[in-house]
């Protein structure tokens, strides 16, 4: 007989579970977005850049449960804190959507121009990203401080490689004017992707907040 | 489908007019809970579902309430009947001074709904079951129904509604005097009902009718103000009064 | 110092509880010291003679309880369903409210008036004689009121949330009042009955006025059989010149009172039972 509150908590659980699905979406994109660049693959690079609806619908739909929870059954310290942390990752992910399809849009106009180099940085950097992404997006569900904080410590890694990319682009652009154009959209890309690992890094942040109830947001990851 | 319908219902006490032209649709199987402010109408209104103001004098009603499209107030309706339809639970739980178990048996008796003594024991049972109390007092059945906790009376109360299989259930604040925790029980035993029955709660606790109920009605001064689903009366209220209230704002 | 009237208050109202209480004490002191030496097997056995050494209560005591044991069986009924009518049913018509009124005076009337009723209805007018019947009608018609009144104050102290939890179920009226009220009402009602009835047995009045013989040698044996009672016997006793019968009649007192106080002890034990069965 006791169980507390079983509907709320259903719901509060499939809540969770659309958030999730969100994140495995967001990170598919990603990856899409980042492959379409490398394989320069046009119906990839399509399938992302007009692909976003999917995730705008999810974006709404996680948005109107968590407007429902809160209002419905006023959820208390625990409960509350992981509602709002959804409503934030839910807003993160959102956005991690859109940087998928700028990246995406920079891919298809690299496709025009003979590629510039060899790219092995950026393809590196997407897979942290997406490591990131998932590890926060598993710390949420498990409430594992200790993986979020390392997601945390991914993200110095992340902007290493961003510094990186736009030194070694620079040294082409110097070199040949002619791929200004195309590597500016690969510093673009190093940036969009350096983006999405700070979302990520905010959904760590986020889980930390739930778990813990520390805030950790300017202090730790200030450096960022 | 509506279960039950009320049409430009008044009520009057004497020659005060206590509901003015309440018109409303109660839908089966969800929970429909009202609210709105002491003395707002809300609990004469629930009232006037199963005629249970037919016992206080000086009392009247015009306008129609049709359960299953059939009006309850016209001439030769069998009150009694009607009744052991349309069950009710009352604000103070209000155990008859009997045993547990004759509690629950009381509206089969009177009911001629019985049978055999094991055909009696088991109904008791399936009632006590549903009103998720059969743990807690299958070996006191025979104690009396005063000495549980008040929570525990209250859902006595449910399940002896229930035994006599009711389609509506009326619950008159029925958590307002218990702790949260016991209210909780209820609450979520009133979750789990609505696959069977259709229940009106009335309640001054708003969070409570947000939490349990899909569709929600605010009664202010002996009106009805606003009638929607419940997620849109505490997101959106279309009512400038009832955004007041659900705010907090009132007065 | 607000404390000081309201102290003052308490002494006060305890003086004169004692006071109230000495009296008692002293009156039933001096009955006991006159007739205690008589109380005996044989005087509770034996029945009335010249000689006071050997006259008994017998014939007296058995009648007081057959005659009281008729009033019950008549009273009651009739009282508690007359305080159920006018309680549950009548409450509002202008029958119930002129019978109410009745009710109120009637509690109010001296006995002796009861005795010339009787007299009037029950020994002559419908021909009962000077029987047990007629002898327990006119009891009757005296607690009537006080039944009627104390079930009624018994009935509206049921809530009125066990009448509704009756009747949300399904239950009619008579369903609700006979399950749910009058169980619960049982207590007090048995109450004020056993109170009624108990003043009843110390009547003396009203059964002389119809004519209740002052000597009898028998036991009563039926309801058309003439009969006495102990307050007749005791007052038949008291009117004697021999200071011998002084003593019997104090004795008889005595005896009455121990039934009194068996009465009222027994109303006080029912009530408890019904409620620790209640609650």
């Amino acid at each position: 007989m006791d169980k507390a509150v079983p509907h709320f908590r259903e719901e509060l659980e499939a809540l969770l579970a659309r958030l999730l699905e969100m994140g495995g979406l967001a990170e598919a994109r990603v990856r899409e977005a980042v492959e379409g660049l490398v394989t320069r693959d046009p119906a990839l690079i399509a399938k992302v850049r007009d692909g976003d609806e999917p995730l705008n619908r999810l974006h709404i739909e996680i948005d109107d449960r968590c407007f429902r929870l809160l209002a419905l059954h006023q959820p208390m310290a625990t409960d509350l804190r992981a509602i709002v942390a959804a409503v934030k990752i839910n807003t993160d992910l959102e956005r991690v959507g859109d940087l998928a399809v700028n990246i995406a849009q920079a891919a298809g106009r690299y496709a025009t121009h003979p590629p510039v180099k060899k790219l092995i940085d950026i393809p590196q950097m997407s897979d942290i990203a997406q490591g990131m992404l998932h590890d926060a997006l598993d710390a949420f569900v498990r409430r594992d401080t200790r993986l979020a904080q390392q997601v945390l410590n991914e993200d110095d890694r992340l902007d290493g490689l961003k510094t990186q990319v736009f030194r070694e682009l620079l040294t082409y652009m110097l070199q040949d004017p002619s791929t200004v154009e195309p590597a500016l959209d690969l510093i673009l890309i190093s940036r969009h992707l350096e983006r999405i690992g700070d979302h990520a890094t905010n959904i760590a942040e986020d889980v930390i907040f739930m778990v813990s109830a520390q805030d950790v947001r300017h202090h730790t990851a200030g450096g960022a | 489908m509506i279960k039950v319908r009320a049409e430009r219902l008044n009520f009057y006490y004497g020659a005060t007019r206590a509901l003015q032209d309440i018109s409303v649709a109660v839908q089966p199987n969800v929970v429909t809970a009202f609210i709105g402010p002491s003395g707002c109408g809300k609990s004469t209104f629930l009232r006037t579902l199963n005629r249970m103001n037919d016992i206080v004098p000086g009392t009247r009603v015009e306008g129609r309430v049709l359960i299953d499209d059939a009006d309850i107030y016209a001439p030769g309706v069998d009150v009694v009947a009607l009744r052991r339809r349309v069950g009710m639970v009352f604000q103070k739980s209000n155990p008859f001074p009997k045993s547990i178990f004759e509690n629950v048996a009381y509206g089969l008796r009177i009911n001629n709904m019985a049978g055999s003594r094991s055909e009696l024991a088991g109904r008791v049972e399936e009632s006590l079951r549903q009103a998720a109390l059969w743990g807690e007092v299958k070996d006191r059945l025979h104690e009396s129904a005063l000495a549980i906790s008040g929570g525990q009376q209250q859902r006595l109360c449910i399940a002896r509604a229930l035994a006599v299989r009711p389609e509506i259930l009326l619950m008159d604040e029925p958590a307002s005097a218990l702790d949260p925790i016991a209210t909780q029980r209820i609450e979520e035993l009133i979750y789990d009902l609505k696959q069977a029955y259709t229940i009106v709660i009335v309640t001054h606790n708003m969070q409570q009718a947000a939490r349990v109920s899909d569709y929600t009605a605010f009664f202010w001064l002996g009106r009805l103000v606003e009638y929607d689903r419940t997620d849109k009366i505490f997101t959106n209220p279309a009512e400038q009064l009832t955004e007041d209230y659900v705010t907090g704002r009132f007065g | 110092m607000r404390r000081l009237p309201d102290r003052a208050f308490q002494a006060v109202a305890l003086a004169v509880l004692c006071l109230a209480l000495a009296a008692l004490a002293a009156l039933i002191l001096d009955v006991w010291r006159d007739g205690a030496s008589r109380l005996s097997w044989d005087f509770l056995t034996g029945f009335p003679s010249r000689r006071a050494e050997s006259a008994g209560i017998w014939h007296a005591l058995t009648g007081s309880v057959f005659v009281i044991l008729v009033t019950a069986a008549l009273a009651v009924p009739i009282g508690v369903g007359a305080a159920i009518y006018l309680e549950e049913y009548g409450t509002r018509s202008l029958l119930a409210r002129l019978i109410e009124i009745n009710i109120t005076n009637l509690a109010a009337v001296p006995s002796i008036i009861y005795g010339l009723l009787g007299l009037g209805l029950f020994v002559r007018a419908l021909g009962m004689g000077r029987s047990v019947l007629a002898g327990a009608s006119t009891l009757a018609l005296l607690v009537l009121p006080v039944i009627i009144l104390t079930t009624r104050e018994a009935l509206r102290a049921v809530p009125r949330s066990i009448r509704e939890g009756s009747y949300a179920l399904g239950a009619t009226k008579w369903q609700t009042i006979w399950h749910q009220v009058l169980p619960v009402a049982l207590p007090g009602i048995l109450t004020g009955t056993i109170l009624a009835l108990s003043r009843a047995i110390g009547e003396t009045a009203p059964l002389i006025t119809i004519g209740a013989l002052t000597f009898v040698a028998f036991v009563p044996d039926g309801l058309w059989s003439p009969f006495t009672v102990l307050p007749i016997q005791i007052f038949n006793w008291v009117s004697r010149p021999q200071p011998a019968f002084q003593v019997n009649a104090a004795a008889a007192i005595l005896v009455l009172l121990a039934l009194l106080l068996t009465m009222n002890a027994a109303a006080v034990w029912l009530r408890d039972r019904y409620q620790k069965k209640l609650v």
